[in-house]
């Protein structure tokens, strides 16, 4: 099983206009290769998630997709302001959105968990002031 | 494991002339140009029509029925698409227009009306109860819910699991024609008036339902001229038949026709395919699941804007806004008994609605995988302009087609070209490098 498909995407902070297209990249490429619909859509809500924590909070970040015959891989990797506390970020409700970032309907503080929540494995860490480091991996049943 | 698509369109090849306009208007990307005429990848067709909307060769049919089929039938109800009474001028009532129906061939006609107030009211009743992911989609529009089946499977648990007023319709009008009538259920022909081939395609093969109610469609445009006829006819009596269709009824045919019932903070209506995709995407990644319900249509004004109408859309769209405001409420709605109806089951579809996905690169997934790095390698040869000189509408869907063996990559221009000036230039290098004394030497 040595089938290996990997693709690198940027992801650019702030740029709303465009913020989502990755994940449906993702989505549209996950679907040609015939992964499993429940599993292509736990990874468009995780890749989504992620997509949109870079858009509103970090000024760049490459995102890895790596899919293999047993799980598909997300690597997000952003330069950014980093979370002082990680395991405040990651209880559901907490959140440092500001005013119009609840009014396009995020921050409601569900980004990270519902990523670890769609997820098999997911690990996470931060570096004030550099960035964030995110691994995702979703398993084929 | 998916038996082959029926499909409502069809490529004459004598017609085709190869143009590419249908390979460009195709949504899911399910027509190539190859060897100089249309092909249709009928996993990917969800019956939109627009194909035929924009070839201008006439090389692309709509297999609707006709009015010769009524003779097979002892007797034959027409049950109109709402969207048929906004292609007359607005002083024509929908009374006149069944009554035009009633002589143009038919035994009866029948609105489909009470059927819409009824739903609207059994949506609100599934809507209280539902407990699963939101929002849920609305699956009147039979290209809607293909282009679930087929791009969309993880959405399907979010489908409207409820049957569509015209199938209620065509249910009632059967039931209780039988009964006036003491026919059989195959004497009696239940013929749908139709704006799109969409619906057509669902009567032979229809999601969820073991059968549809219909027996047969005819479309809008076929009907026309007929109907022209008839109506001027009934007009000149001047006598006016009792209107049974209502303002619920007529805003059916509108892209807002359900959310007109629902409260707006929770509810969306989506029309226009394009449209209608982006929002797919946006509910499989998990967003708008603060929203109870979403109405999609196809087409971009609803049913008035079916490719088999006659009409300018906009024209039929402010006749319909028209007729909704001019026409009565619904009478002897019994919302308890909707309701009452509702909880035991009368608007259910019998069945689930099953996934058609399309066809991956290889239904193993390894080598599908494997098939996905070659496309990129392919795709880095690609101009990436979709051209559509090789038949593909992209570059992306050409590549697919190679991995996939179809097509060999030299099929792009381009590609080829740079392959012709590689081989010239390697030819020029052999020439030079023959050996002065081998040449144009006599044999001794």
């Amino acid at each position: 099983m040595s089938a290996t498909f990997s693709r690198v995407f940027e992801i650019h902070g702030r740029d709303f206009t465009n913020a989502g297209r990755v994940s449906t990249e993702i989505k549209d490429l996950l679907k040609r290769m015939g992964i499993d619909a429940a599993l292509v859509r736990r990874v468009a809500i995780a890749s989504y998630e992620a997509e949109m924590n870079v858009v509103m909070y970090a000024r760049h970040a490459v995102l890895i997709l790596t899919v293999t015959p047993a799980a598909v891989a997300l690597e997000i990797a952003d330069e950014g302001p980093g979370i002082p506390d990680v395991d405040l970020a990651m209880q559901e409700g907490w959140s440092t959105a500001t005013s119009e970032m609840r009014e396009m309907g995020f921050g409601a503080g569900m980004g990270l968990p519902n990523i670890r929540r769609n997820s098999d494995a997911f690990t996470i860490n931060s570096m004030v002031g550099h960035g964030t480091r995110l691994s995702i991996r979703v398993d084929v049943m | 494991m998916t038996e082959p698509y029926y499909h409502s369109v069809r490529f004459d090849l004598g017609l085709c002339d190869g143009c590419l306009a249908c390979v460009r208007a195709c949504p899911t990307d399910a027509v190539r140009v190859r060897r100089g005429a249309a092909v249709m990848l009928e996993d990917r067709c969800i019956d939109c029509g627009e194909c035929f909307k924009v070839c201008a060769r006439r090389a692309v049919r709509t297999l609707t029925g006709s009015l010769a089929e009524l003779s097979k039938f002892d007797y034959t109800v027409a049950v109109p698409s709402p969207a048929l009474y906004t292609q007359f001028d607005t002083e024509v009532a929908p009374a006149v227009v069944l009554e035009a129906l009633r002589r143009v061939g038919f035994d009866d006609a029948a609105g489909m009306s009470s059927a819409c107030a009824a739903t609207s009211i059994a949506i609100n009743h599934y809507l209280a109860g539902y407990r699963g992911q939101h929002p849920v989609i609305s699956s009147f529009c039979p290209t809607v819910v293909r282009l679930i089946q087929v791009k969309y499977p993880t959405l399907l648990d979010q489908l409207l699991p409820m049957l569509s007023p015209r199938e209620l319709t065509a249910r009632d009008v059967r039931r209780r024609t039988m009964e006036e009538t003491g026919l059989p259920a195959d004497r009696v022909g239940v013929v749908y008036v139709t704006p799109c081939p969409a619906k057509m395609v669902s009567l032979v093969d229809h999601p969820g339902m073991d059968r549809s109610y219909f027996d047969s469609a005819v479309s809008i445009g076929d009907l026309f001229l007929h109907l022209m006829g008839a109506i001027a006819e009934v007009e000149e009596e001047g006598q006016a038949p009792l209107e049974t269709e209502t303002a619920t009824g007529l805003s059916w045919a509108l892209a807002t026709g359900v959310a007109a019932s629902r409260p707006a903070e929770d509810t969306l209506a989506v029309a226009g395919l394009p449209n209608v995709v982006r929002i797919l995407d946006d509910i499989e990644k998990g967003k708008l699941g603060r929203y109870a319900f979403v109405e999609c249509h196809a087409c971009p004004e609803g049913c008035v804007s079916g490719v088999l109408t006659v009409e300018d859309p906009y024209v039929a769209r402010a006749r319909a806004i028209r007729l909704v405001r001019t026409l009565g409420p619904d009478r002897d709605l019994d919302r308890d008994r909707v309701w009452r109806e509702s909880e035991a089951g009368a608007f259910r579809m019998p069945h689930r609605i099953t996934p058609r996905p399309m066809r991956p690169l290889h239904d193993d997934i390894a080598i599908a995988i494997t098939r996905m790095t070659d496309r990129d390698r392919v795709l880095s040869l690609l101009p990436r302009i979709d051209c559509g000189a090789c038949g593909a509408p992209t570059c992306d869907a050409f590549a697919d087609d190679v991995v996939r063996g179809e097509v060999t990559d030299d099929a792009c221009v381009f590609v080829r070209e740079k392959r012709i000036e590689a081989l010239v230039k390697d030819l020029a290098a052999l020439v030079r490098r023959q050996a002065p004394s081998a040449v144009g030497r006599e044999p001794s």
